[in-house]
């Protein structure tokens, strides 16, 4: 618990750049970084407040929509919000979950990756976004592996704004 | 419903839609400016038949899980079952028929638990004019920790089980054609019997709290968005509730059989869909009765209306009272599919208390086969209602056509008519007001409709509620929910 990290890789697989996150988390897993547990699933859901607990750290992985190039990387900060009718919710639910359910003070980044085409079924990702995946990985594996999260989303948020770039909802 | 009068703007959908994936709502007004009809235009998946075409028949029980990130499993088990038939294995094992049981009961309870905690109980616990800064999950976790706790830890649980037997939560491969990869192991079992007292524990209040808030309500809810209708679900050979398999069983509003006991492969004989030009979904309804008068409803209140009984004690034991509300006839209230949703929690776990008992679980013989076929349709019960899927396959092994009617299809003309009695009955002058948009979203939550046979792009989904008037002029325009409100 210490100094652990939870990576968790979100995102449909079979829409094509969708798969981001789920893309970065199987890569991430096959490096075996000491301290580091590797989720991946289709959506962020209210269990994995119990996993985020468990950690010092979270990282969520996804794929996002709009602003700039490559990806982006910033700290999320827990956070309630609406939802009509689905049975996913966002980072900032799940670290406010954790908090208010667990007690537990885990510090959440988001690392979103560009991603292009979403909008048919595919399980292949675009040249492009595989371009951004491969660039994302070499970003995150020296920060994971050396725990210099809040300084890396300094230099990230310094590259690609949070405020031009949407996470892929 | 009515039918639009001709004047009125023809409704286009905005492809886009489908990534951004947010239901809209729109009002007609007729002449005297009363509410003529309402639309819920829920986005489908399409595109999916392109996706599976020449695919080899036995990738398509995993490939059928990047339909929906919501109920990957139902969709898995569905597919699954229409392969068996394909390979001649539909007399499963009894390892592996348990074994997909216990998967099976473990998504519904995951999914039922998730939809009462996560959305459902903000609407009982506040009420549904509360502020939607607060009628929501993490509102429920401010102020009633231990019962968020629990809807967490149910979920939990029911993802526990899904991993033990379908291998993993993403891109589980548990079920192929004739069977099963692997069987339940005995530290697998354990670590999930550990549990499974608190598990039901926590069950029968979460019953207890939905059982309690209608009849406490009942007044108020009797009404709410309610209508008599048609009831379509799977019975087993008995009469009894089965979740996995069993035939088809029709009831109308008050209990008359309309067909029973229907070996699902013939589905096409009974079952139809319509076409509207609003909206990209479609309407199924019962063929002998046509599309005006056969409409239905799936899922946990079908279910527990068309069943004769259910074969766990306790969960039959609430069925009885949930009965007992309605004299014996048909419980066609919409609210009370949320009692009906946690009937069937307590009785998905004492399901899987029951299997986790069961020694098959640990047997070695997993798949069978039999007589190649080269068309089958698979069917259950997801926990939205009925499930269907049906393939046609070459001698070459491929894919050459599939069709699938989801739960939330099915429920399609039933949501509209929600939605269309709330606006009729909380529409007052022309104005989306707050109580208007606040029971549009409890209605349509009754049904714990799947949005999202799509991406995962749900967690900011918007609800757009528009009036338009006679002569299709937008005359106001809500949404809720959406990237940038800050509620």
């Amino acid at each position: 618990m210490a100094d652990s990290v939870l990576l968790i890789g979100y995102g449909n697989p079979g829409r094509c750049d969708d798969g981001l996150g789920p893309a970065l988390a199987e890569a991430v897993e096959r490096l075996r970084l000491p301290g580091v547990t590797v989720e991946a699933d289709y959506q962020l859901t209210v269990e994995d407040a119990a996993a985020a607990a468990a950690h010092r750290y979270v990282v969520f992985a996804d794929a996002s929509v709009g602003g700039g190039e490559a990806f982006f990387f910033r700290a999320v900060h827990p956070a309630g919000g609406t939802s009509f009718s689905t049975h996913s919710v966002e980072p900032e639910a799940v670290l406010a979950l954790a908090r208010d359910l667990f007690q537990a003070d885990t510090r959440g980044y988001a690392l979103g990756i560009r991603g292009y085409r979403f909008h048919e079924f595919g399980e292949t990702l675009s040249d492009e976004a595989r371009g951004n995946l491969a660039a994302a990985l070499r970003f995150i594996v020296p920060v994971l592996t050396e725990r210099t999260f809040d300084s890396a989303a300094g230099t990230a948020e310094g590259i690609h704004s949070p405020a031009q770039v949407r996470t892929h909802p | 419903m009515g039918t639009a009068a001709p004047s009125t703007r023809k409704i286009v959908i905005d492809p886009v839609t489908r990534v951004e994936g947010h239901g809209k709502v729109t009002i007609l007004l007729d002449e005297a400016r009363k509410v003529k009809q309402a639309r819920l235009h829920i986005v489908e998946f399409r595109g999916f038949e392109r996706f599976i075409q020449g695919r080899p028949f036995w990738e398509v029980p995993v490939l059928v899980q990047r339909l929906c990130g919501i109920c990957p499993v139902s969709h898995h088990l569905a597919a699954a079952k229409a392969m068996d038939r394909i390979v001649g294995g539909e007399s499963l094992t009894p390892t592996a028929e348990k074994v997909r049981r216990l998967m099976h009961y473990g998504q519904i309870l995951q999914s039922h638990a998730l939809h009462f905690f996560h959305l459902v109980s903000p609407d009982l616990l506040f009420g549904f004019d509360a502020d939607p800064g607060v009628r929501n999950v993490i509102g429920v976790a401010a102020r009633h920790p231990d019962l968020a706790v629990q809807g967490v830890m149910l979920r939990k649980y029911g993802q526990e089980v899904i991993k033990a037997t379908a291998g993993r939560k993403i891109h589980g491969t548990g079920a192929i054609p004739g069977g099963v990869n692997k069987n339940l192991s005995v530290a697998e079992r354990d670590g999930l019997l550990k549990d499974i007292e608190q598990i039901l524990t926590w069950s029968r209040g979460a019953l207890a709290i939905a059982k309690d808030y209608t009849s406490q309500h009942l007044k108020e809810l009797r009404d709410f968005g309610s209508f008599d209708s048609n009831h379509v679900s799977l019975v087993r050979s008995d009469g009894a509730m089965d979740l996995y398999h069993g035939n088809l069983r029709a009831i109308d509003a008050a209990g008359r059989r309309i067909f029973d006991q229907v070996d699902y492969q013939r589905y096409l004989d009974y079952i139809a869909e319509e076409v509207k030009p609003w909206s990209y979904m479609k309407f199924p309804f019962i063929k002998s009765l046509g599309p005006e008068q056969g409409w239905y409803r799936v899922g946990p209140l079908a279910r527990v209306n068309a069943c004769d009984f259910i074969d766990t004690p306790e969960a039959e034991a609430a069925r009885k009272e949930f009965m007992a509300l309605t004299g014996g006839k048909p419980n066609n209230i919409t609210m009370a599919y949320h009692w009906a949703r946690m009937i069937e929690v307590l009785h998905a776990t004492e399901k899987i208390r029951l299997l986790l008992h069961d020694p098959d679980l640990q047997g070695t013989d997993l798949v069978v086969k039999g007589r190649r076929r080269e068309e089958a349709v698979g069917l259950l019960e997801a926990p939205r209602g009925t499930l269907f899927h049906h393939y046609q396959v070459d001698r070459n092994d491929q894919v050459v056509r599939c069709n699938l009617i989801v739960a939330t299809t099915n429920n399609n003309t039933a949501m509209n008519r929600a939605v269309e009695g709330v606006a009729r009955d909380y529409l007052s002058g022309t104005e989306i007001t707050e109580g208007l948009l606040n029971r549009i979203e409890v209605a349509i939550r009754a049904y714990d409709p799947c949005l999202s046979c799509a991406t995962h792009a749900m967690g900011q989904m918007p609800l757009t509620v528009e009036i338009l008037d006679c002569d299709g002029r937008l005359v106001d325009r809500k949404e809720r929910g959406g990237p940038g409100d800050g509620r």
